[in-house]
């Protein structure tokens, strides 16, 4: 193990590393609890100008309950919500059709498909955006949930496809050999085969696909304009003109933006980090 | 009884010989002598459909934008070379340019910190999971409200950060308002989640590393640094392939902060390629000149996506 095991040093050191393990946490995570302690402040400390002393009161719930009355995060929420889902349905379902084309058979040009899979996946996306905008427009999605979804699905089929293509790569080939000796036909190796074998893959891919389109900020920007359909990224800035003077609502809301992904980060952290790290512990 | 060769995997003989019975018994001659060049064909064309409508094609049609003079709307003029030599004598392409090579240097250290960071938590203490992952958690979090947890955090006149430097004396300027200081403000902002993500790809590099050639080395007398350089940091090169990679692409998509942060400004001090494309499409609606700057970001993206592209593949090629 490197760095050395804390336990195998002197008594003094390993004090020294609990001590200083909470105290880096906190520098680290300042700017959050600053966020955190600034949702709980009541309009009232704020116009007095007390910002980081002694809170006269919390308000966490009337300071959420302000943000919900007043302003339509729950619509923003909503409109994620109806995004996110099917983006992330679609993205899975055609990765794994194109992972197992790419992973099960060999035929000349797999490698320049994948490539381009790949290299899709790293441009910036300001060189797809005045294209993929019209066409929106062209096929009538422009300023629909549909737009930001169809975008999204074939966005991120790039990436789910080359994750889908190495972990079908690494089964044991020997099972499909098997199953095509005993004539089991292509489909059926997928759906029974295949498929059952690759539900972690499609968790790990369903948790981190989640924080990407759910985070987005850039698509739904050019692809929404109408209020009532803007996920919580895009409201947030609405949110920061609206709440231009009452910096606790803002903070309040945007810990509810962050909450969602959070959650999901925590509740499936095992899986977001095997599809995160996918690559980094071979190749 | 028959015995599964595959006794991991919970898919027994017996499965299989039940699919092969429902197998269609309608394929014609030509399907079943092709299958195996029919099947992937067909497995991998919708999503090659859509990635080609949505992702490729797009490509082409902006740089092909880059060559005409475009208000969004009515017929397009071509200009040939016009907008790049336009772009030439552009102060603010010039500075946005900079910007994004300000990025890219500094956004260099999200893998030498994550590295850091990554060998000070690697330990097994009590609590230690929750603490890595409380690291970890800013990237999770979505850069818009990054960007408006930095805002508030630098805010020189309610800010935490002014409010701690005050009682030392220290008076900052107001970080995001400064021509000089705002890109690095937004920098560091971005810094914080992709130090996150280089630590997650240190951490479980470091999972892997081999503890006998560690044990071999130290009887050897080899300690911290040079183990660090020598023996562990050789075997941590996939994540520092990895992380490098996300690292140079984060840092010129940088867009997110800036359009939350500063939109650019002030007077385009903090713009970089990826906004001012944007604002020039979307606001002003040169839509050539705004493409000729996407396809300049394209062109020096391609430079890394080919780098990782070559070398993934050598060693898929090399696996196969």
């Amino acid at each position: 193990m490197f760095p050395r095991p804390i336990q195998d040093s002197s008594r003094s050191r390993q004090l020294m590393y609990k001590i200083a393990l909470p105290i880096s946490l906190v520098i680290w995570l300042l700017p959050m609890i600053a966020i955190v302690a600034t949702a709980g402040r009541s309009l009232s400390d704020l116009n007095y100008g007390n910002y980081w002393g002694i809170p006269s009161e919390w308000a966490f719930v009337e300071n959420f309950s302000a943000v919900f009355g007043s302003s339509s995060i729950g619509i923003y929420l909503l409109n994620s919500v109806i995004i996110t889902l099917p983006s992330i349905a679609g993205a899975l379902f055609l990765s794994t059709l194109a992972g197992a084309g790419l992973a099960l058979y060999k035929f000349r040009g797999r490698f320049l498909i994948l490539a381009l899979f790949i290299a899709g996946n790293f441009v910036p996306f300001q060189i797809l955006m005045i294209p993929v905008r019209q066409l929106t427009l062209d096929l009538g999605v422009y300023d629909t949930y549909w737009g930001v979804i169809l975008f999204q699905i074939a966005f991120q089929t790039g990436f789910c496809t080359f994750f889908m293509r190495n972990f079908i790569a690494d089964l044991p080939f020997e099972l499909v050999e098997a199953a095509r000796a005993e004539g089991v036909s292509e489909w059926n190796i997928l759906t029974h085969i295949i498929v059952p074998l690759v539900r972690p893959a499609l968790a790990a891919l369903a948790v981190l696909q989640f924080t990407f389109i759910w985070n987005d900020f850039f698509w739904p920007l050019i692809l929404i304009q109408s209020d009532e359909l803007r996920p919580i990224t895009l409201g947030l800035t609405t949110l920061k003109g609206q709440y231009i003077s009452s910096f606790n609502l803002l903070a309040a809301g945007s810990l509810i933006a962050a909450l969602p992904p959070v959650m999901m980060f925590f509740a499936m952290q095992r899986h977001f980090i095997a599809g995160l790290t996918l690559g980094a512990s071979k190749g | 009884m028959c015995r599964s060769p595959f006794p991991n995997l919970g898919v027994s003989m017996a499965d299989i010989q039940t699919l092969s019975g429902n197998r269609l018994r309608r394929d014609t001659d030509f399907f079943r002598k092709n299958k195996l060049v029919i099947m992937p064909l067909v497995f991998i064309a919708p999503a090659f459909a859509m990635f080609s409508l949505f992702v490729i094609y797009p490509i082409i049609q902006s740089i092909a934008l880059s060559f005409t003079e475009w208000q969004g709307i009515g017929p397009k003029k071509w200009v040939g070379l016009d907008n790049y030599r336009l772009l030439l004598g552009d102060p603010v392409f010039w500075t946005s340019l900079v910007n994004n090579v300000y990025w890219l240097v500094f956004f260099l250290l999200a893998p030498v910190l994550g590295l850091f960071v990554a060998l000070f938590l690697n330990q097994n203490v009590f609590g230690i999971r929750l603490v890595k992952s409380l690291f970890f958690f800013p990237f999770v979090v979505s850069q818009i409200v990054v960007g408006l947890i930095f805002a508030w955090f630098y805010d020189p006149a309610f800010g935490l950060l002014a409010t701690m430097l005050e009682p030392l004396g220290i008076k900052i300027p107001a970080i995001l308002a400064n021509e000089d200081w705002a890109t690095f403000g937004i920098i560091i902002a971005g810094l914080w989640p992709q130090t996150a993500y280089c630590m997650i790809l240190y951490l479980t590099g470091l999972n892997s590393v081999n503890p006998e050639m560690i044990e071999a080395a130290r009887l050897d007398g080899a300690k911290g640094w040079q183990l660090l350089v020598k023996i562990v940091l050789p075997q941590l090169r996939a994540a520092t392939f990895i992380a490098l990679v996300v690292t140079v692409i984060g840092a010129l998509r940088s867009f997110d902060l800036v359009a939350v942060m500063t939109e650019g400004g002030p007077y385009n001090s903090s713009n970089v390629l990826a906004y001012y494309m944007y604002d020039n499409a979307i606001f002003r609606y040169r839509m050539g000149y705004a493409s000729a700057i996407a396809t300049i970001l394209f062109l020096i993206m391609d430079v890394y996506i080919a780098w990782f592209l070559m070398r993934l593949l050598k060693s898929e090629k090399g696996a196969s």
